[in-house]
C-alpha cells in the first residue's frame, strides 16, 4: 500500500514526529537536573532521541546504507505472515475493529452472551469467503464455551445478560 | 543450596499435582499454538497472562515458560509438512524439511527433529543449572550504574540483532521505554503521558499493549491474506518417523553441532532461537562437504537448526532469571508476569524464591518430556489441527482477547487501549517496523528509569559514574562494540574509509572503557585479517551464505 520507495519517509516522519511530541509534553513537566531529575528529565530526552533517530531513518532511505543486506535464500518466500496486503482491505479491517468494538459497547449494556456472540460474529465476516451458517455456528459455539468458561469457571466480572 | 538440592527442591515441587497440571497445560496449549498457522507465542502468552493472577506464581511462571518452549514443537510440525514457517525460529526448518516431505520422509524429519529437540533443550536445562545460579552470584555485587548499563546492553543487543533493521529496531525499544513511562511516576507522582484519562494512571497494561501489537495488528494483516494450505503431504503416523540408522548418524553430529551453537547464541543477550537456527543452518552448510545438497532436502539443514532452536530457546531463561533481563520479547512478557505476581526479578530471585527458579527448571525436563510423549504417539492429531482454517481462527482468538483484557483489571478501557495499539502495530508493520522491541523497552522502562535516577543521586549529578566503575565500562563497551560493529559492516562494502576510521574511533573508545575488551576485539579482528589474507592466496572458495546476523555474532 505504501510504495516500497517513499516508506521509510513515513516511517522516519513518524518516529521523529512521535519523539518531538512527547518531548513538548515532556517538556512541561520539571525536568531537574542531573542531580535532582524530575518527571521530565527521562521522557525528554528520549523524545530527542527518538525524534533524531526518526530523521537518520528517513535520511537512510536516501542512502540506503543502514538498511539491513537482504539475506539470499536463506527466507523461504511462501512466509504468509510477512506479506503486506497489496490492496486496502477494508472489509477485513472494518469487521476485526467492529468485533472489538461491538464486544466492548455490548458488553457494557447487553451482557457477556450478546458481546460475545455479536464480537464473534462481526469478525467472522472479515473473511471473503465467510458464509451465514458457518458464522454462526462458530459464534454460537464460542459463545457457549465463553460463557462456561469465562463466567462460571473463571467467574470473569460481566453479567451473563444485563439489561436495558 | 547447591545445584543438586536444588533440583531434588525443584522437582518437588514441580511434581505436584497441581503444578504438574498446569505444566501439561502449559506445553499442550503452547504446541497447539505451535501448530496452527496464523498464531503466535506472544500473543498466547499474553491471553493466557491474565489468567493466572489467580494462580500461584509459580503455577503461573510454569505455565507460561511451558507456552514458551511448547510452541517451538508445535512450529517445526508446520514449517516440515506444510512449508509455512508460522512460527521465525523453524523459517529455516522450511527449506529442507520441506523438500523432505516431497521426498515422503516428512515423518523421518520430524523423528529427526524430535530427537534434536529433546538434546538441544536437555542440554540447554543443563547449562541452565550451572549457569544461572553463577551469574545471579556476581550480578550480587552490581549496584544502579551497572544494573543500568547492563540495561542498556540489553536492550541495544535486543533492538539491533533480531530481524529487521536496526535502526528501527533502536526507535521502537525507545517508544516502548517511554510507553513504560506512561502513568504516576513512583518518584514524584506527577502523571506522564496519560492525557487527563484516570484509567491510564495506572500506566498502560502490559496485556493490552502485547494483545494489540502481537493479536490484533497480526489478525489486521493475514485476514484474506493466509496462504492456501497445501495438505498433499500430511498423512504421516508414528510408524514413519524412525529414522534408519544411516539416517542417524547423518543428523548426529549436525545435533551436537547446532545444540552448542544454539546455547552460545543464548549467551548473547538479544540474540533468540530465530537467529540461533538461522546460524547453526548457515555454519551446516558451510562445514559441509556437500553443500549443494542443502535446500533440496538435506537431513542436517533440520536437524542442526531445530536443535540450535531448542538449546537456545532453554538457554534464554538464564538471563531473565539470573539478572532480570530478558533478551526477547516472549521474556519480557515472562518477567512482566513475575511483576504482576509481585516477584522482583533480578539476582535475588534464585535465592529469594528457590521455588520458582528450581520449580522451573524441574518443570523443563517433565515438560519437554510430556512434548516427546505429546508429539511421537500423537503426532497425527497435531496434523489433523493444521487443518483448521484461519477464517475460523482469527474470530475466535479475537474474542479470547478481549476477554483476557478485561480480565486483567475488570476495565473495558484497557480493551480499547488494546484496539488502539492494534491499529498502530499495524501501521508499524506497513512501515516495515518490528514491534517485538517495544515490548522488551516497556517492560525494562521503569527499572531503567529508576536505576538512572538512583545511579546519579548517588554520584551527585556525575555522569563519569557509568565510566569509573570497571564492570559498568566494560558494558558500555561491550554497547559500544555492538552498535559500531553492526555500522561497520554495513558501511565497510560501500564506504571502506569511512568505516575504517569509524572502526579505529569505536576501539580507540573501547580502550578508554575496558582495555580487554579492546585488545579482545584487536586480537580477533587482525586474526581475521590474517585468515582471509592466507584464503586470498589460495583459489577463492565460495562465498558461503552469510545471514547477517552470523556475520555479527561470529564477530
Amino acid at each position: 500500500m505504501i510504495g516500497e520507495k517513499h516508506r521509510d519517509y513515513y516511517a522516519g516522519g513518524l518516529v521523529a514526529l512521535l519523539g518531538v511530541g512527547a518531548a513538548v509534553i515532556a517538556f512541561r513537566y520539571n525536568i531537574g537536573s542531573l542531580t535532582r531529575m524530575g518527571p521530565g528529565f527521562f521522557p525528554f530526552y528520549l523524545g530527542i532521541i527518538l525524534a533524531i533517530l526518526g530523521a537518520i531513518i528517513a535520511a537512510t532511505n536516501f542512502f540506503e546504507v543502514a538498511k539491513g543486506p537482504p539475506a539470499p535464500g536463506m527466507i523461504p518466500k511462501v512466509d504468509p505472515h510477512s506479506a503486506m496486503q497489496t490492496k486496502p482491505d477494508w472489509r477485513g479491517w472494518g469487521c476485526i475493529v467492529g468485533g472489538v468494538l461491538a464486544f466492548i459497547f455490548l458488553a457494557e449494556s447487553a451482557g457477556l452472551i450478546a458481546a460475545t456472540f455479536s464480537c464473534v460474529f462481526i469478525a467472522c465476516w472479515g473473511d471473503k469467503t465467510a458464509k451465514l451458517r458457518d458464522s454462526a455456528l462458530l459464534a454460537t459455539g464460542i459463545t457457549v464455551f465463553g460463557v462456561l468458561l469465562f463466567s462460571y469457571v473463571l467467574k470473569v466480572q460481566i453479567p451473563i445478560i444485563r439489561g436495558f | 543450596m547447591n545445584g543438586f538440592e536444588g533440583l531434588i527442591h525443584g522437582f518437588s515441587i514441580a511434581l505436584e499435582p497441581q503444578n504438574l497440571m498446569w505444566c501439561f497445560i502449559g506445553v499442550t496449549i503452547g504446541n497447539l499454538v505451535g501448530v496452527l498457522p496464523g498464531m503466535g507465542v506472544l500473543s498466547a502468552v499474553s491471553i493466557l497472562l491474565p489468567l493466572t493472577f489467580g494462580m500461584k506464581p509459580v503455577a503461573a511462571i510454569l505455565m507460561l515458560a511451558g507456552i514458551f518452549y511448547g510452541a517451538q514443537y508445535g512450529g517445526a510440525i508446520c514449517s516440515i509438512l506444510l512449508n509455512l514457517p508460522c512460527h521465525p525460529p523453524h523459517a529455516v526448518t522450511c527449506l529442507d524439511g520441506y523438500p523432505l516431505t516431497k521426498q515422503g520422509k516428512g515423518g523421518v524429519a520430524l523423528g529427526i527433529t524430535m530427537m534434536g529437540s529433546a538434546f538441544g533443550a536437555a542440554f540447554g536445562i543443563i547449562q541452565m543449572i550451572f549457569f544461572a545460579p553463577y551469574i545471579a552470584q556476581v550480578a550480587f555485587q552490581f549496584g544502579a550504574p551497572e544494573i543500568c548499563s547492563l540495561m542498556l546492553l540489553g536492550l541495544l543487543a535486543g533492538s539491533t540483532l533480531a530481524k529487521g533493521s536496526p535502526l528501527k529496531g533502536v526507535a521502537m525499544t525507545i517508544l516502548g521505554l517511554m510507553l513504560g513511562l506512561v502513568g504516576t511516576d513512583i518518584n514524584t507522582g506527577v502523571e506522564r503521558f496519560t492525557f487527563g484519562m484516570i484509567d491510564l494512571s495506572d500506566g498502560v497494561a502490559l496485556v493490552a499493549l502485547s494483545l494489540g501489537l502481537f493479536g490484533i495488528a497480526e489478525f489486521l494483516r493475514s485476514v484474506n491474506n493466509t496462504a492456501p494450505i497445501n495438505m498433499a503431504h500430511t498423512n504421516v503416523g508414528m510408524r514413519d518417523m524412525r529414522p534408519s540408522r544411516a539416517e542417524m548418524a547423518q543428523a548426529a553430529m549436525p545435533i551436537l553441532r547446532g545444540t552448542v551453537i544454539g546455547s552460545l547464541c543464548s549467551m548473547i543477550p538479544g540474540t533468540g532461537p530465530t537467529i540461533a537456527s538461522f546460524v547453526a543452518y548457515a555454519a551446516e552448510k558451510k562445514i559441509s562437504k556437500t553443500p549443494e545438497r542443502f535446500g533440496h532436502g538435506a537431513i542436517e539443514g533440520v536437524a542442526a537448526p531445530e536443535s540450535s532452536t531448542h538449546s537456545s530457546v532453554q538457554g534464554d531463561f538464564i538471563p531473565t532469571m539470573s539478572l532480570g533481563i530478558p533478551g526477547d520479547a516472549v521474556m519480557a512478557l515472562l518477567l512482566g508476569a513475575l511483576i504482576i505476581h509481585g516477584i522482583t526479578p533480578g539476582p535475588r530471585l534464585i535465592v529469594e524464591h528457590p521455588d520458582i527458579f528450581w520449580g522451573l527448571i524441574a518443570s523443563f525436563w517433565i515438560g519437554n518430556l510430556i512434548l516427546i510423549i505429546l508429539n511421537v504417539p500423537m503426532i497425527g492429531i497435531w496434523v489433523k489441527m493444521l487443518m483448521v482454517p484461519y477464517k475460523f481462527l482469527f474470530p475466535s482468538a479475537l474474542f479470547f482477547i478481549c476477554i483476557g483484557v478485561f480480565a486483567d483489571k475488570n476495565a473495558l478501557f484497557d480493551v480499547g487501549v488494546t484496539l488502539f495499539f492494534g491499529l498502530f502495530g499495524y501501521l508499524l508493520l506497513m512501515l516495515k517496523f518490528e514491534p517485538a522491541p517495544i515490548l522488551l523497552g516497556f517492560v525494562l522502562g521503569p527499572r531503567f528509569e529508576e536505576n538512572f535516577r538512583r545511579a546519579l543521586i548517588i554520584s551527585r549529578g556525575d555522569l563519569n559514574t557509568f565510566v569509573d566503575r570497571w564492570i559498568s565500562a566494560t558494558f558500555l563497551s561491550l554497547c559500544v562494540l555492538l552498535v559500531c560493529g553492526q555500522l561497520y559492516v554495513r558501511l565497510r562494502p560501500k564506504f571502506p574509509m569511512a568505516a575504517n576510521v569509524l572502526g579505529v574511533v569505536a576501539l580507540g573508545v573501547i580502550a578508554y572503557l575496558n582495555y580487554y575488551v579492546a585488545g579482545i576485539v584487536l586480537a580477533i579482528f587482525l586474526g581475521q585479517l590474517f585468515l582471509s589474507s592466507r584464503a586470498n592466496k589460495k583459489p577463492a572458495t565460495p562465498e558461503p551464505v552469510a545471514t547477517n546476523p552470523a556475520r555479527v555474532a561470529g564477530e
